[in-house]
């Protein structure tokens, strides 16, 4: 694998288009439940470049839709700070319209996201009108449209989202969000709700607004062949926490989180690990486990690994930090 | 005997736009203990086949070929043994547990209805059966008592089989069993489903899009398109060495972590399925295939055994070379 790692691109990270610092989003704790505060960011740091490609995995309930949500201003934050293209993320409604226009989302279910009563030049055209962009209406909703791969895009301007299959319907709030010009595209599980023979043409289509538009992407997803797809980069978060953070190639190859490790060997393809299947789910992240937060699920700890190599006692004590395992990849493990 | 065969099966459902085909000739044989795993994209009549198969179709839906569940005619059985065969001899785990259980209703009862509707009367011996269970698709017993919002979705998938399995069937037909669940959570429900079928020796008809998966769970594979099996085989065979060029695509969706050939490179297939009350001519899949010569527009060929004789494997394509 190292041999080939100077094929792979190199980020710079002095060029910063996302920055995340301490970040926590807290929800309001259920009174007399005897639980605290929902903690379901907890404490992230994250930086990600102009032209980056991050893959933000983990299980649902991790706070990975919370994060990207947090970006655009959607989650108020408890502590810490987020910029956007050297802006702060503020409660500010004008400033946050402006940011809207430069970070701009994709869910995961393309047919709850379009209005079935629109047309396909009325869902283009809506964000170019929310946001004043000027210019002629059309010819910006053909262009999109047709960048998006829908064409020809005249065919399309009069249809309903009923008309078009799945994979078109996702193609339309791509060619909606990239008409607005982004600087960032925050995509939820963006290919998750599609048949499985059409999300690499979606992927691909969304890999090239990164070389075209210099775009950046933040994906999060629980699939980690997505990541090995189009990612740059690799966060792997755990209960409101990145525990691992790298190069794809290095994150997936070689990943130094029993957690990663243990999400990696799940993946029905990879036959060449063990399966490590944790039991139960991510835990309650209102009631978070002292010491490492994985400890309660972790393999190393249960297989008595952890206690064999003198570290069991601060797996159940001591909150561990990401720690530098090669260039530009850390992880959260006392191991 | 054949625990399932289906012999010629074609379903075409009546709509007020005109019939459409969804199913048109299907051959397929489930030994008892056997896994097959049923691939193919939306709407390309695998679902159809689930419900054909315990005559789940709506009503006028036209159904032709036959149907042989453990050797008999579900399409010939009077109402009183279709009831019996349901859930005894084959039972089915659909896709979304939120919306197959009711609501309103304790788990422990949905899956003591069934056991009431099939024989069992005598109350106790029912909870100790549903405690079991549940028990057994590692549930704990007291959640019996519990609502299916109060439920995980896992948990909720969970009790979906539990529910399946509580007539003993043979046959376990799970129609996209964790399309919608975590990966973790998927893994274990996977793990959950090859014990049942190694302890219990049941047979399973495994439906999905997500054809890595069922290279996992499945010894066999039959991969669907516009209502036809294209390719079938040993589930790894189809899925490293596909014959039929819409399965390769669809092998090739699943990239390989580590491989350099994967690596920013997703692949796919362009287009999208054809719509069955309008199907191309000669193969149906000729408008996307990459590899598609003059005679695909008009020839339309059936399956063919190809490869070793030993590999059980046959396509459907004009490019296969046949055994």
């Amino acid at each position: 694998m190292s041999d080939d790692l100077d094929a792979w691109p190199i980020i710079d990270t002095t060029d910063t288009l996302v920055s995340v610092r301490g970040a926590h989003v807290r929800f309001g704790a259920v009174r007399g439940a005897g639980a605290g505060a929902v903690r379901a960011v907890d404490g992230v740091d994250l930086e990600v470049a102009r032209g980056e490609v991050l893959a933000l995995v983990g299980e649902s309930g991790c706070g990975k839709t919370t994060l990207i949500r947090s970006m655009i201003g959607l989650e108020p934050l408890a502590e810490g700070s987020i910029t956007v293209d050297g802006h702060e993320v503020t409660r500010n409604a004008r400033q946050l319209r402006s940011l809207r226009r430069r970070a701009q989302m994709i869910f995961q279910d393309p047919t709850g996201a379009l209005n079935p009563r629109h047309t396909i030049f009325e869902a283009v055209a809506e964000g170019l009108r929310i946001h004043r962009i000027s210019g002629d209406e059309t010819e910006l909703v053909t262009a999109a449209l047709a960048s998006a791969g829908l064409r020809p895009p005249e065919r399309y301007l009069r249809r309903f989202p009923h008309e078009l299959s799945g994979g078109q319907r996702q193609r339309v709030l791509i060619a909606a969000a990239m008409a607005l010009d982004p600087v960032v595209l925050l995509a939820d599980e963006p290919v998750a709700s599609l048949d499985a023979s059409i999300r690499g043409e979606i992927l691909a289509l969304m890999r090239s607004y990164v070389d075209t538009h210099g775009v950046s992407i933040i994906a999060v997803t629980h699939d980690l062949g997505l990541a090995w797809n189009i990612a740059d980069r690799v966060a792997v978060m755990y209960l409101g926490r990145i525990v691992e953070l790298g190069p794809t190639e290095e994150v997936l190859a070689d990943p130094q989180h029993p957690y990663t490790r243990a999400l990696l060997s799940v993946v029905p393809e990879t036959r060449r690990m063990e399966q490590q299947i944790l039991q139960g789910e991510t835990p309650d992240p209102s009631r978070m486990p002292t010491g490492c937060r994985f400890h309660p699920r972790c393999p190393v700890v249960a297989s008595g690994e952890a206690a064999r190599l003198g570290i069991e006692a601060r797996c159940r004590g001591e909150d561990p930090v990401l720690t530098v395992r090669s260039v530009g990849h850390t992880a959260a493990c006392h191991l | 005997m054949s625990i399932l065969e289906l012999r010629d099966l074609s379903v075409t459902y009546r709509t007020e736009g005109g019939d459409v085909p969804a199913v048109r000739g299907v051959d397929l044989t489930i030994e008892a203990g056997d896994t097959v795993g049923l691939a193919g994209e939306s709407g390309c009549g695998k679902s159809t086949i689930a419900g054909a198969v315990l005559r789940l179709l709506p009503a006028g839906t036209r159904v032709d070929g036959q149907v042989l569940l453990d050797g008999e005619d579900v399409y010939e059985m009077k109402p009183g043994r279709l009831r019996a065969v349901r859930w005894t001899s084959a039972a089915i785990v659909f896709q979304g547990a939120l919306h197959s259980l009711n609501p309103v209703h304790r788990v422990g009862a949905q899956i003591a209805e069934a056991i009431r509707v099939h024989g069992s009367v005598d109350g106790r011996a029912i909870a100790t059966r549903v405690g079991a269970l549940l028990e057994q698709v590692g549930i704990p017993a007291s959640r019996a008592s519990r609502y299916p919002h109060q439920l995980s979705g896992g948990q909720r998938q969970r009790v979906l089989i539990a529910l399946a399995l509580a007539c003993e069937p043979k046959l376990l037909i799970a129609d996209e069993p964790t399309t919608a669940l975590d990966v973790m959570v998927q893994a274990q429900v996977l793990d959950l489903l090859a014990s049942l079928q190694r302890d219990h020796g049941l047979a399973m008809l495994f439906i999905t899009h997500d054809l890595s998966v069922l290279t996992h769970a499945c010894r066999r594979l039959a991969v669907m398109y516009a209502g036809r099996i294209v390719e079938t085989g040993l589930g790894v065979d189809v899925f490293r060495d596909p014959q039929h060029p819409y399965s390769r695509a669809l092998a090739g969706a699943f990239p390989t972590i580590g491989d350099p050939a994967s690596r920013l490179r997703p692949s796919g297939l362009a287009g999208d399925p054809p719509d069955p009350s309008a199907l191309p001519t000669g193969c149906p899949f000729h408008p996307r295939c990459a590899v598609a010569v003059d005679a695909c527009r008009t020839t339309d060929v059936r399956l063919l055994p190809v490869g070793s004789a030993s590999s059980e494997a046959s396509a459907a394509c004009v490019h296969v070379e046949t055994r």
